[in-house]
Formats: C-alpha cells, sequence, structure tokens
C-alpha cells in the first residue's frame, strides 16, 4: 500500500500512533493469538494427559471401593479435584485471553464515541491491556503458586494478581462506559466522521458473510446437542457412576471396569460437542470483527482476501474435525490442530499489515510535517 | 446512530453487564457451594460402595444429578448471556454492511435481542421448573436467534454481491 492511500484513509478514521484505537487494536490480537497458540499448546501437551489422569483417579477410586477401602476412596477424589484445578486453570486462561481480546476490538471499533481526551483514552487502553495480561497470567499460574507465602488462609498470591487484573478491566470498560454514556448526554454531540464501521475493503464482505455463518453453524450444533444428547448424556452420567458404584459394592470387577469405560467414553463424546459449538461460534465473531478492521491491513487487495479465506477455513476445519474426533480419532485431532494453526497464520498475517499501515501512516503523517 | 445499531449496542451492553452481573453473584454465592456438593456426593457415593451401603450410594448420586443439572445451567446461562451479548454488539457494528431495509434491520435487532435474552433465561427457569414451559422457552427463543443470525447471514452476502458489482 502506498503512503498516499494511508494518507488519505488518515482522514476518515481516528488511528493516532499510540492512541487508544492502535493500542487496543494491536493489543487485542495480540491477546487473541498468544491465547489461541496457547490453546493449541494446552490442547496438544496437556489436555488429553490431564483427562487420562482424572480417568486414571476414577479408576483408583472404583477399584478401592471394590476392595471396600474407604479412606483410599477419598484420597482418589482429592486427587481427582487436583487435576481438574490444573485443567480448569488452563482452560481458563486460553478462554479470558481471547475473550479479553475480543473486547479490545470491540473497545477499538467504539473508541472514537468515547468522549474523553486522547490522553485520558490512551491511559483507559494500557489499564485495559495490563489487566488483560495479568488475569490470565494470573490464574495460570495458581496451580503452582498455591498458597505459598500468601497472607490469606484459602487465596493465594496468583489468585490475588488475577482478581486485581479482572477488577482493572472492570474499571477501564466502566470508564469506557461513562465516555459513550457523556458522549449520548451530550447536548451538543459533536457529528462523528469516523467511518471504520460502514468502510468495506476487500476480504470485509467475506469475513462478515463468513463469520455469520460459522456462528449460525455453532447455534445449529448448539441446539441439535440440546436436542438429541443433552438429557441423555445427563441420564447416562449419572447411570454409568451408579453401575461403578453398585459394581464395586457387590464385588463385580469387571461391571466395574465396563462402567469406566462406558463413562470414559460418554465425557470424550460430551467433550468434543461441546467444544465444536463454542469453537465455531467464537471463531464466526472473530471473523466478524476482523472483517471491520480490513481497512486497515496493508496489504494487496489479492492478499486480504487470501488470508480472510484462510481464516474462515481454519475456522471450519477445527470445530468440525474437533466433532469428528470421537470416530476418527487422532487423525481428525491433528486436522483440528492445523485448523487452529491456520487460524493463527491467518491471524498473524493481518496483525503485520495492520503494523505496515501503522508504519505507512506515521511516515505520511512525519512527511507532512516535515 | 439509528434505531437498530441502538438496540443491538446498547442492548449487548446491558445484557453483557447483567450476565456479568449474574457470573459475579454465581461465583460468589452458588458456584463453590455447588462445586463442593458434587465433589462431596462422589465421594460419598463411593465410600458408601466400599462399606457396602447401597442406599447410601444411591441417595447420594441422586444428590449428585439434582446439583449437577442446577450446576450446568448455571454455567450455561452464564455464559450464554455474555456470548451473546457480544453478538449482539458485533452484529450492531457491522449493522452498515446488511443489505436490508432499515425497517426490516430495526426488527431484525428486536428480535436477535429477544432471542438473546430469553434463551438464557429460559434454561435459567428449567432449574426451577422441571417441567415443559422453560423448555419451550429456551426453544422457541432460540429459533428466533438462529432465524436471525441467518438473516444477518443473508443479508451480509447480499451487501458483498452489491458491493462487488458496483
Amino acid at each position: 500500500m502506498s503512503t498516499s492511500i494511508a494518507s488519505s484513509q488518515a482522514s476518515s478514521f481516528s488511528f493516532p500512533p499510540l492512541g487508544a484505537r492502535r493500542l487496543l487494536l494491536l493489543g487485542g490480537l495480540g491477546l487473541i493469538l498468544v491465547g489461541m497458540i496457547f490453546g493449541d499448546i494446552f490442547a496438544v501437551f496437556i489436555l488429553h494427559q490431564n483427562a487420562s489422569s482424572v480417568g486414571a483417579s476414577l479408576v483408583a477410586a472404583a477399584h478401592v471401593a471394590l476392595d471396600g477401602d474407604s479412606a483410599a476412596v477419598a484420597r482418589s477424589f482429592r486427587d481427582v479435584g487436583s487435576f481438574l484445578e490444573n485443567r480448569g486453570t488452563k482452560v481458563d486462561t486460553h478462554v479470558h485471553m481471547i475473550g479479553f481480546g475480543y473486547l479490545a476490538l470491540l473497545l477499538a471499533v467504539i473508541e472514537p464515541w468515547i468522549a474523553f481526551s486522547p490522553t485520558a483514552k490512551r491511559r483507559i487502553a494500557w489499564l485495559f491491556l495490563l489487566g488483560s495480561w495479568l488475569l490470565p497470567i494470573g490464574v495460570f499460574l495458581i496451580h503452582y503458586v498455591g498458597l505459598a507465602g500468601s497472607p490469606l488462609k484459602s487465596i493465594g498470591w496468583a489468585s490475588i494478581f488475577a482478581d486485581l487484573g479482572g477488577l482493572l478491566v472492570l474499571i477501564a470498560l466502566l470508564a469506557c462506559l461513562v465516555g459513550l454514556w457523556k458522549r449520548l448526554r451530550s447536548p451538543t454531540p459533536e457529528p462523528q466522521t469516523d467511518s471504520l464501521m460502514s468502510a468495506c475493503a476487500a476480504g470485509t464482505p467475506m469475513l462478515l458473510t463468513g463469520g455469520a455463518l460459522l456462528v449460525l453453524l455453532g447455534f445449529a450444533s448448539g441446539a441439535s446437542y440440546a436436542a438429541f444428547d443433552l438429557y441423555r448424556h445427563e441420564a447416562r452420567d449419572v447411570a454409568d457412576l451408579s453401575d461403578m458404584a453398585t459394581g464395586a459394592a457387590s464385588m463385580d470387577a469387571t461391571g466395574v471396569d465396563r462402567a469406566l469405560g462406558d463413562y470414559g467414553q460418554l465425557q470424550g463424546d460430551k467433550a468434543v460437542k461441546i467444544a465444536a459449538h463454542a469453537h465455531a461460534i467464537e471463531f464466526g465473531i472473530l471473523a466478524m470483527l476482523l472483517g471491520l478492521f480490513q481497512p486497515f491491513v496493508a496489504l494487496s487487495n489479492q492478499w486480504k482476501r487470501r488470508w480472510a479465506a484462510v481464516l474462515l477455513l481454519g475456522s471450519l476445519m477445527l470445530p468440525v474435525c474437533v466433532f469428528l474426533e470421537l470416530p476418527y480419532g487422532l487423525l481428525a485431532g491433528a486436522f483440528a490442530d492445523i485448523g487452529g494453526l491456520l487460524v493463527v497464520f491467518a491471524l498473524l498475517a493481518m496483525w503485520i499489515g495492520i503494523l505496515r499501515y501503522t508504519g505507512h501512516l506515521d511516515a505520511s503523517i512525519s512527511e507532512t510535517r516535515t | 446512530m439509528n434505531s437498530a445499531r441502538r438496540i443491538l449496542i446498547i442492548g449487548g451492553i446491558a445484557l453483557a453487564l447483567w450476565g456479568m452481573a449474574y457470573g459475579l453473584w454465581y461465583a460468589v454465592f452458588a458456584e463453590h457451594q455447588a462445586l463442593d456438593g458434587i465433589g462431596a456426593s462422589l465421594t460419598r457415593a463411593f465410600t458408601g460402595a466400599a462399606e457396602r451401603q447401597p442406599e447410601r450410594t444411591q441417595a447420594a448420586l441422586a444428590q449428585y444429578r439434582e446439583t449437577k443439572y442446577v450446576y450446568d445451567r448455571q454455567v450455561d446461562v452464564h455464559s450464554h448471556w455474555i456470548g451473546l451479548a457480544m453478538l449482539l454488539m458485533v452484529l450492531g457494528l457491522a449493522l452498515d454492511h446488511v443489505a436490508l431495509s432499515d425497517g426490516f434491520k430495526r426488527n431484525l435487532a428486536l428480535a436477535a435481542l429477544a432471542g438473546a435474552v430469553l434463551f438464557p433465561f429460559g434454561v435459567l427457569l428449567q432449574t426451577v421448573d422441571h417441567g415443559i414451559g422453560p423448555r419451550a422457552l429456551a426453544v422457541a427463543s432460540s429459533g428466533l436467534l438462529l432465524a436471525a443470525v441467518a438473516i444477518f447471514a443473508l443479508g451480509f452476502a447480499r451487501s458483498g454481491r452489491i458491493s462487488k458489482s458496483s
């Protein structure tokens, strides 16, 4: 993209150097990228191993119940709690990073409507980004730091910093709301000239349509899960646990093992269906948000469309292949990971495109000054 | 800001705040109690099995089923309200790219907002009433949401076709 194009667009979009919109856009995309890469690493190296450990603890609990050792049963369930905490904090890190990234992109779109000075908006953006990084890092460390050196009985330092991060995000969001409210209540509202929401660049229609279709796919899979699986799964969950306990009480080792196998299958079925539903919707929303920011991506029209197509392909591949993990196992899992990587590559390409745009824009501004 | 955009963005922000407030209440007053209840009932069930007390096991499993039923729905309600709020806001921001009439967009925005509010509410009602009413509400409102998003997708596609041809 030439500097002249960048400077002509600069007149219609608010995008100053180190301004709130630029910080939120680049910081938000950075959060989503790191959150997704972390999610991929978590899925490959931790999720399955952790699920095996939870399953092994449940097997141990059922077998010690078979032996009539009630003290060992309680110990096995304590182990399950520890494995679940490890898994839960990793999932929360992944989810919160991406969620805060989405929020940052939303705030970047509405930034011109927040009625504060540019300096105040920049401070709010920094506050938001600081909290957005602090919370997931704190949550990630909860499992490792525990209660070491903590002044409190049940909450460790990692939790305290995670909560502080959440508080910073909340303060920044409230400040944005106050700014929006101020503009809406202003007796003589200044006319808003920012045209980002209506600007249509190459890739915008594809990302908006594809994103809405992905959301629709996610809704349809969720509706199908609720209609055909939810109540069946809930009934089977209790039935399998009951079979395990009854088998243990009647010293039927074969019955216990069969129930454990069924229970593992059930948890797998539930997990892949919920993950497919959630990822389709999240990727759909991400595609729509990125569609709005295409005017800031300094790549040729052809490459904008290509990266948009790559992002949509990965966004479709991941949930579909996750859904197919149960019948096709690791093969489908590998394709799901490839889908996730495609999304990461496309996002990285767009992030670099936006960085290029900021470079062109700043160069044109300094040329105008000289 | 036109009326459809106002409905989607202000409705989305209000719904997100409501969902977060519900989440805060839930985290402080319900979640830990529910998780403790689930863990304790499972431990009791298997301890009962180890001690060969089938009645205790079955009673503990019945308690597990009820606590888990409520817990799953409360978590779903929180995440769906906030997720749907985000979707409403994004649709509101992208409204200029929907090639439909203003009046139709307004009705579509109202339908999407109604679906986003009522669907999780129907799920929440299931925790106090296991009858057909809450389920019917959840099914009808999710159908409304599905239809609204399908029409938005159609509007985006039409807009893309129009800008391509022009």
